[in-house]
């Protein structure tokens, strides 16, 4: 069936099957390789990419159910050129190591921020909990979102 | 990982939805939050003919308080009862549950009707409905039934509904006088399955007493468990930790945990136990004011 889904503000539309995962749509159809493939069975966070502005693993939505939605990947974070504060402060505390889980993790972030610009280290911890960084580099993660809601304020 | 392939349809109103159930039969099935059906169809443990996706059915998405009872619809996605002020003040043990299904991605699409619906013994959501004596409410194009939890929990991933049946709502009762609860998950880490989850449900009366007592089990069984013989026990006894110690003990009894991965049975039996006291503890303390 035909969808069109709107990718970091460009419009996106394509035949797909039912079971075409969001994942794949994002990736192999629009071409944004940014969203990881992890586990691929919801565990991971990898393929985390903003729903409507909600966090969601793209691994476990189908294609066909974001039609007519927005999505916002990591390649929709800077503008004009310019870094979001996440990505600003990942690079600037060392918020990556293998880089794999970075992309999930920056979305996580920066929605969270939306909603709490200043956010506690419990906070933080809360809302990254289903994103899994498997070079335990948990701690750079969690201060470079925190600076990033400080320079926001 | 892909699913097989599969028919879809995305009604835009309930009425819609109904029709195209009863046209599918046996061949369709709900799709709303897909947290649980899609791993399951990624993993071809589960291959339905036809999608009805309901994430377009707007008047779905309620939660709210009316005629006695708390509803939740069948849209309204984990995060929203975790964050809804009408669930805080309805219900101790769903609030006290909400932030522990899953993790915090699942809960943004995931449903609390989908969990029930899919009646995995592992999922949380069901020790809370059979604690707080829930009902379930389903819908064909026919008409309208309404379930109490204990008659739609058939067995393991079994539930009543009837061919071209769905549910659209959950209701949780309210109380009358002083109450708490609360839902006491052991997880090996977030987003994990339960360990062990327990659900606790206290009502008193006005001398104190237990009026009315919820507790279910969670990935101790095979399928969500209602401790039937603690809760009547424990009506009209004085509350406190040797009530509560009395029915930890027939809870401990009453489960069958497996030896798995996440422990041995003879771990999950005393955590049972021990969460049950702790759950009713807490319960107590929130229906005295204190919590």
């Amino acid at each position: 069936m035909q969808i069109t889904v709107n990718i970091n503000g460009a419009s996106e539309t394509r035949d797909v099957e039912p079971r075409r995962l969001l994942v794949d749509f994002i990736r192999s159809d629009a071409g944004l390789t940014g969203t990881h493939i992890g586990c691929d069975t919801s565990s991971c966070g990898a393929c985390t990419v903003l729903l409507d502005g909600r966090p969601v693993k793209s691994c476990t939505v189908l294609a066909v159910q974001a039609d007519g939605s927005e999505v916002k990947t990591v390649e929709g974070l800077a503008e004009g050129g310019e870094l979001h504060p996440v990505q600003a402060a990942f690079k600037e505390h060392h918020g990556l190591q293998c880089g794999f889980c970075t992309p999930g993790m920056m979305l996580v972030g920066s929605a969270l921020l939306e909603e709490n610009p200043e956010p506690t280290d419990e906070e933080v911890r809360w809302a990254i909990s289903g994103n899994i960084c498997r070079c335990t580099g948990y701690m750079n993660i969690v201060t470079a979102i925190q600076a990033a809601g400080g320079e926001g304020s | 990982m892909y699913p097989s392939a599969f028919e879809y349809s995305a009604p835009g109103s309930l009425e819609e939805a109904l029709a195209t159930l009863a046209e599918l039969g046996d061949e369709g099935r709900v799709l709303a939050g897909g947290q649980s059906l899609i791993p399951m169809m990624k993993l071809r443990l589960a291959a339905p003919g036809h999608l009805v996706d309901i994430n377009g059915v707007n008047e779905l998405a309620h939660i709210s308080e009316s005629n006695g009872h708390l509803a939740v619809g069948a849209l309204a996605r984990h995060a929203d009862v975790a964050s809804s002020e009408a669930v805080s003040r309805h219900n101790h043990t769903l609030a006290s549950a909400a932030p522990w299904v899953s993790d915090p991605l699942v809960r943004n699409r995931g449903t609390l009707c989908g969990s029930v619906a899919h009646c995995d013994p592992e999922g949380d959501w069901n020790s809370v409905m059979l604690a707080v004596g829930a009902s379930v409410v389903a819908r064909s194009s026919s008409g309208e039934r309404v379930i109490p939890i204990t008659d739609f929990i058939v067995d393991f991933f079994t539930n009543s509904l009837d061919s071209g049946e769905m549910v659209t709502e959950v209701r949780i009762p309210a109380y009358q006088g002083s109450a708490g609860g609360a839902y006491l998950k052991l997880e090996r880490k977030v987003g994990d399955y339960a360990t062990v989850g327990v659900a606790t449900h206290l009502v008193l009366d006005g001398s104190g007493n237990v009026a009315e007592a919820g507790l279910g089990l969670t990935a101790v069984y095979g399928h969500n468990l209602k401790v039937t013989e603690a809760e009547d026990m424990m009506v009209g006894q004085v509350p406190g930790p040797e009530l509560f110690a009395e029915a930890a003990a027939i809870a401990a009894s009453a489960c069958d945990p497996d030896d798995n991965v996440r422990g041995p049975a003879e771990y999950k039996r005393a955590v049972v136990a021990e969460y049950t006291r702790r759950g009713f503890a807490q319960a107590l303390a929130q229906a005295r004011g204190e919590g």
